[in-house]
């Protein structure tokens, strides 16, 4: 991004390329994110869990940055109280990175000691109701053709699906 | 070297005609595809039909005093071709100055007569899902229908564009006919038109009909009357200058033709009939 922004390379709408870019790779290291947990179920593979916090982080940086880039396109902060309370495609997506917030504060292995594994990851599963708001917040925002955000709503259903498959499966 | 030549015109509010390259790499144009880039990336596929469906045709019908089906190079002949420097202001919030040549819609719907029936003026876009892999898609109900009230269709503003920036209209502008309503959101701009129908009904048109609490019939520039997603008060004017940290631009009722055309909607609440 950085590099079609020096070259030109981001369009006539650099901003609005920039929105959509920054919004898209935060949802789909989201659902990277949660596949961590079913591929390392699935192969036995220990490396998925191990860049499971590198992956939520950089979903929540590229989500930050989305807010950004839509605070620098619309001038400011002094539209944005309107637009949460008003527009529930906003709405939802402010939501989802209002959830991410406490997860990225708490991702270092001191937070786990400090809140003890089973309220860390009571609290770490706010990361499920962010997902999904964040990809309800891509399908309220495409006009027209909404292959993409279906495509991505898909991935993320059978990943949470799954986890709930499994919790039903132990119980 | 046309396009180069008027590429630092202003309109008549001294604002920067936008660059003949930018307004031909950032369109909606969605039979040509849904990114902005597509319809300048698959402009060929249109031209390509266009050259096997030689001669292009525009057929008249409906509340029509001689209906029938015209050659385009005919209807060229029918008034004199303008140079309009227009602002065009899309439903997302983004704006263009564009110097379109074409004809007064006016000139071209006296000369084929219309009924005292007539209300309204429907247009339809082409249709050839094998040439045009967005009609391939069920997205929206194709073709492209767009409409206008018989008043707004007869306003000298209201133009069908066959050129732009001096050159022959490109296929990713809509060519090689299109519609042009610079008081109204763009997508009120039928492109590619093949169809046009008098009408005693409002039009169901492409947009109010998939997404009506979207999009409405009349589609005025309005800064008053907000897109569900988004604020109509402002716009990122798109002229080539500016870059990442350019300010957006406050929103003018009817697009700046306030003088011109306000007077149509005399009496009538704009915020329902948006």
């Amino acid at each position: 991004m950085a590099l079609d922004a020096g070259r030109g390379g981001l369009g006539a709408n650099p901003l609005e390329s920039l929105l959509l870019q920054t919004g898209l790779l935060a949802l789909l290291l989201l659902i990277l994110t949660l596949l961590c947990t079913p591929l390392r179920r699935w192969t036995g593979w220990t490396w998925p869990a191990r860049i499971r916090r590198e992956l939520g982080l950089l979903a929540f940086g590229y989500a930050l940055a989305h807010l950004l880039v839509y605070l620098l396109d619309q001038g400011g902060l002094a539209g944005l109280p309107a637009d949460i309370a008003e527009r529930p495609f906003i709405t939802v997506g402010a939501l989802a990175l209002a959830l991410l917030v406490p997860l990225a504060l708490t991702s270092t292995p001191a937070s786990v000691r400090r809140l003890g594994f089973d309220r860390w990851t009571r609290l770490h599963q706010l990361v499920y109701p962010a997902a999904a708001l964040g990809a309800l917040h891509f399908y309220w925002g495409v006009k027209g053709d909404k292959a993409e955000p279906l495509l991505y709503g898909l991935a993320l259903g059978m990943l949470l699906g799954w986890r709930w498959w499994r919790g039903r499966a132990e119980r | 070297v046309a396009a180069d030549q008027v590429a630092r015109q202003t309109d008549e509010l001294g604002d920067l005609v936008t660059p003949f390259a930018l307004a031909t790499s950032y369109n909606n144009f969605y039979e040509l595809g849904w990114g902005k880039g597509d319809p300048a990336q698959n402009a060929a596929l249109l031209r390509d039909y266009m050259a096997q469906s030689e001669p292009w045709t525009i057929t008249f019908s409906g509340e029509v005093e001689r209906p029938g089906t015209y050659d385009l190079a005919d209807l060229l002949g029918w008034s004199d071709v303008q140079e309009r420097i227009y602002r065009l202001r899309c439903v997302e919030a983004w704006s263009m100055v564009l110097p379109w040549q074409g004809l007064a819609l006016g000139d071209v719907l006296r000369r084929v007569g219309y009924t005292s029936q007539a209300k309204y003026v429907q247009f339809t876009s082409v249709m050839a899902p094998d040439a045009l892999p967005g009609q391939r898609s069920r997205t929206l109900d194709w073709p492209y229908v767009e409409g206008l009230r018989l008043d707004e269709a007869l306003h000298p503003l209201t133009l069908l564009a066959t050129g732009l920036h001096g050159e022959t209209l490109p296929a990713q502008n809509g060519a090689p006919l299109r519609l042009v309503v610079p008081w109204k959101y763009g997508f009120k701009s039928a492109k590619s038109i093949t169809q046009i129908t008098l009408t005693r009904e409002q039009p169901a048109t492409t947009w109010s009909v998939a997404a009506p609490q979207e999009y409405g019939f009349y589609a005025n520039v309005n800064p008053q009357v907000s897109h569900p997603r988004w604020s109509q008060a402002t716009e990122r004017r798109l002229d080539g200058t500016g870059g990442l940290l350019a300010e957006r631009r406050e929103t003018l009722m009817f697009n700046g033709y306030a003088d011109e055309v306000a007077g149509l909607y005399s009496g009538q609440d704009l915020r329902r009939d948006y």
